[in-house]
């Protein structure tokens, strides 16, 4: 055994060691799990914790909004144990008790994004700045998605994204704060495909219409990507300003384009809005190249089927989530959501009211609010019960993958509600995909003090 | 061939709307000299007469349904339209046909509207700039959005037409060339007639009445008819209450096409302007033909051909036209000379 130099031994290098830690006040993160306290953006002092939800109350994105506004109220109400409890007892496995989160009960500030980019980061950063927000929800638009989840990876607050259907929120614009329940434009190309095929044929010629931000790009390029493969073929794809109003000047010249599919790649009021005033052309009532006239909307909603009306009738698209859907789940959310709102809810207040449920869960089973403690539970995280079956949270990309449903404009509904019909399911396998093909990078996930 | 006929008819469908509005704004412009940014919102309080008319003839009792439950369990509500349950099948005419009936609401609601601002707010500022014209009636402007907004709330409302007037008409075998190459929507020529009658009695009425012949000189100069006994000043509140109805009726019309929201007015409001500059200030011809000039144009620049040429073009074709305008016709196209000008 050799002794140490200059009076140093090893009992002395850990005695000094351990009273250097203990003095310079390291020791609480170290030795004690769970203990964060300050040391992240607005962690919770008192016997509350507040959530941020984000949402457009104005613009083409309103009803989805409001609709998403009306699930975070109820996702509280059940988190802080009022109410019947909604998807609580379905979910598993769950940690949540319904009383609050870690002991605190659960509040929440809100803020209208109207659907545009600087107004929604402005309104996310007040939450977290003035209103102390540990977590920002919200979406309806992936251009105001991925501005806010940029802003929530600088601040180091968790954003669990609600509606944003685009490629890049979880692709090229991921971010190691953000996490997306909703599915993605590329997994509507996937799962749409073999329906249209059945439907429509092989031989096809497709006119896009797409709203000129980053969802109607990677839809566009999805949907042509998807329906190339069936062998259609595909005329350039025309932009169209979001929140255009008046699509006359747009869908006029797909009446001599020789397209016999219109592909509306739009969404909230204007898809309503372009679906709407194409029937009004006669589009759906046209025979080209010898074939029937067919519209396609990539994504829709319960929502805007209601707002389009008889134009919604036969038309193609695919949903996240439907309340329809017969699993205990699903009816647990929608009879919570009826008997309260009186409509049931649409795909955005479903993926918005699970989002709380899940960051609520994974900060329980952290035992803190420390966000890169959550981040881990949420990564890879592999749950069912919330109305999409077996569903995993994937570490790489921080996107959902499950189940995606193929609907259609019902002809004949049931009641005021019953507007698509649930016609195929594409498989969570089917829609699994490589998270290089889209690249981007999540970023680090170190604390931050807001 | 096709494809341009197709566009042609949208621009001057397009065009229909940008002249009403136009004409309304430019109407104020030549009689009283103001420079009016709530006029915007008098298209956008016209549409919601339409909204308001609907919304009245559609009041629904809801009784429920002890033998059939909603899918959350509930019993279900029957809603009947209280206009339906008094006048039968008349009430379901009235509903059916709401969008062209609200016409006979709009035309009072949108004078006494027009009256009560230019005797309310607007008279006191003949004699300011211009610029203190535009920020007070641009927060007029405001107001009246936030007002509707406040009643009807931030989402759009449908207004369905009459089911006559639904699908497309098949101009193609009127112009000779056979079943189905051309077709439009019935609804959109019918706002094409409709803007273009409106255009047609509101000249009409300058050139062929007693009334129109004096506000027309006192267009031309105001002191000299006032010195000839006339009330010129009534007679221009009243052109007011008339640009405010062409305004309104302009709005009530577009309502099928696009369901209306409180910030309907601020989305024409730039664009009226323009079509007021490219015509010449205060020139009620020039309002018209730039209103369907520039929406020819900006259905012609939303092709296909077009935009693979110049991505973007139809968003910027508006403002390109009036700086090309303005550069080579100061004055707009058919502009006087001595309108703002020092």
């Amino acid at each position: 055994m050799t002794k140490s130099l200059k009076g140093f031994n090893r009992r002395a290098v850990v005695k000094t060691g351990l009273a250097s830690i203990l003095a310079t006040g390291v020791a609480p993160l170290v030795l004690s799990r769970g203990a964060y306290a300050q040391e992240y953006c607005n962690a919770p002092t008192g016997d509350s914790v507040t959530l941020g939800f984000n949402v457009p109350l104005t613009g083409p994105y309103a009803d989805e909004g409001a609709d998403e506004q009306r699930a975070f109220e109820l996702a509280v109400e059940h988190l802080n144990g009022d109410g019947d409890g909604g998807m609580l007892p379905t979910y598993t496995p769950s940690v949540l008790t319904g009383q609050g989160v870690l002991g605190k009960k659960v509040a929440f500030v809100t803020g209208d994004t109207q659907t545009k980019a600087d107004a929604a980061r402005d309104s996310a950063r007040r939450m977290i700045e003035r209103d102390g927000a540990v977590m920002i929800s919200g979406g309806s638009s992936s251009g105001v998605a991925i501005a806010v989840q940029g802003l929530c990876q600088e601040m180091g607050v968790i954003f669990m994204a609600a509606l944003t259907h685009s490629n890049d929120t979880t692709g090229k614009d991921k971010k190691r704060y953000g996490f997306r329940h909703f599915f993605n434009a590329y997994q509507t190309g996937v799962a749409i495909a073999p329906s249209l095929a059945k439907a429509y044929g092989n031989d096809r010629v497709a006119y896009h219409l797409t709203a000129d931000y980053t969802w109607g790009w990677t839809t566009e390029e999805s949907m042509i990507a998807s329906t190339e493969k069936l062998g259609w073929k595909t005329i350039t794809p025309v932009r169209t300003p979001v929140g255009a109003g008046d699509f006359s000047q747009y869908i006029t010249p797909v009446l001599n384009s020789g397209a016999d599919v219109l592909i509306l790649n739009h969404y909230g009021f204007d898809m309503v809005n372009s679906l709407t005033q194409a029937v009004q052309f006669g589009l759906k009532d046209k025979m080209v190249n010898g074939k029937q006239f067919e519209i396609v909307t990539p994504l829709v909603s319960d929502l805007m089927a209601k707002g389009a009306g008889a134009a919604m009738k036969g038309i193609y698209g695919t949903s996240n989530w439907d309340w329809q859907l017969p699993d205990a789940g699903s009816q647990a959310f929608t009879k919570s959501f009826g008997a309260k709102y009186g409509q049931p809810p649409s795909q955005a207040a479903h993926t918005a009211y699970v989002q709380t449920l899940l960051y609520a869960d994974a900060c329980e089973r952290a035992g803190t609010f420390y966000p890169p403690e959550v981040i881990k539970q949420l990564e890879g995280f592999e749950f069912d019960g919330l109305g999409n079956g077996p569903t995993l949270y994937r570490a790489a990309d921080h996107q959902c993958f499950k189940d995606v449903l193929v609907v259609q404009g019902k002809e004949t509904p049931a009641n005021p509600f019953d507007l698509l019909e649930h016609v195929d399911t594409a498989s969570r396998e089917s829609v699994t995909y490589d998270p290089a093909i889209f690249g981007g990078e999540l970023g680090p996930d170190t604390a931050a003090m807001c | 061939m096709n494809a341009i006929l197709a566009q042609l008819l949208n621009g001057l469908d397009k065009g229909g709307a940008y002249a009403l509005i136009a004409l309304g704004l430019t109407l104020v412009f030549g009689t009283l000299g103001v420079v009016n940014f709530a006029h915007g919102a008098l298209f956008m309080l016209g549409a919601f007469c339409a909204v308001a008319f609907r919304q009245l003839i559609t009041l629904e009792t809801v009784t429920l349904d002890p033998e059939k439950l909603s899918p959350w369990g509930a019993p279900l509500e029957i809603r009947t339209p209280l206009a339906q349950s008094w006048f039968g099948d008349f009430g379901g005419v009235l509903i059916e046909y709401s969008v062209p009936l609200s016409i006979l609401l709009a035309i009072p609601v949108m004078a006494i509207i027009g009256i009560a601002m230019e005797r309310g707010i607007i008279k006191h500022f003949y004699k300011r700039s211009h610029a203190e014209q535009i920020l007070v009636t641009f927060g007029l402007a405001i107001v009246l959005q936030e007002l509707v907004k406040a009643i009807f709330g931030a989402n759009p409302i449908s207004q369905p037409m009459p089911s006559v007037l639904r699908g497309a008409a098949d101009v193609g075998v009127w112009l000779g060339m056979g079943p189905n190459v051309l077709t439009y929507p019935w609804w959109r020529l019918t706002y094409f007639l409709f803007a273009t009658a409106i255009i047609g009695a509101v000249f009409a009425f300058l050139r062929f009445t007693t009334f129109g012949l004096v506000v027309r000189a006192g267009m031309a100069d105001r002191e000299t008819v006032g010195l000839l006994g006339i009330n010129i000043a009534r007679r221009f509140t009243i052109m007011f209450g008339l640009a405010a109805v062409v305004a309104g009726l302009a709005g009530v019309m577009y309502t099928p096409l696009v369901p209306p929201n409180y910030h309907l007015g601020m989305d024409f409001l730039v664009l009226s302007f323009v079509v007021v500059v490219v015509g010449g200030m205060g020139s009620l011809p020039g309002a018209v033909a730039a209103g369907f000039l520039l929406g020819i144009l900006q259905s012609f620049a939303s092709m296909t051909e077009i935009k693979s040429i110049l991505p973007g073009i139809d968003q910027i074709i508006v403002y390109l036209t009036a700086v090309i305008v303005l550069l080579v016709r100061p004055r707009g196209l058919f502009g006087r000379r001595g309108v703002m000008e020092s």
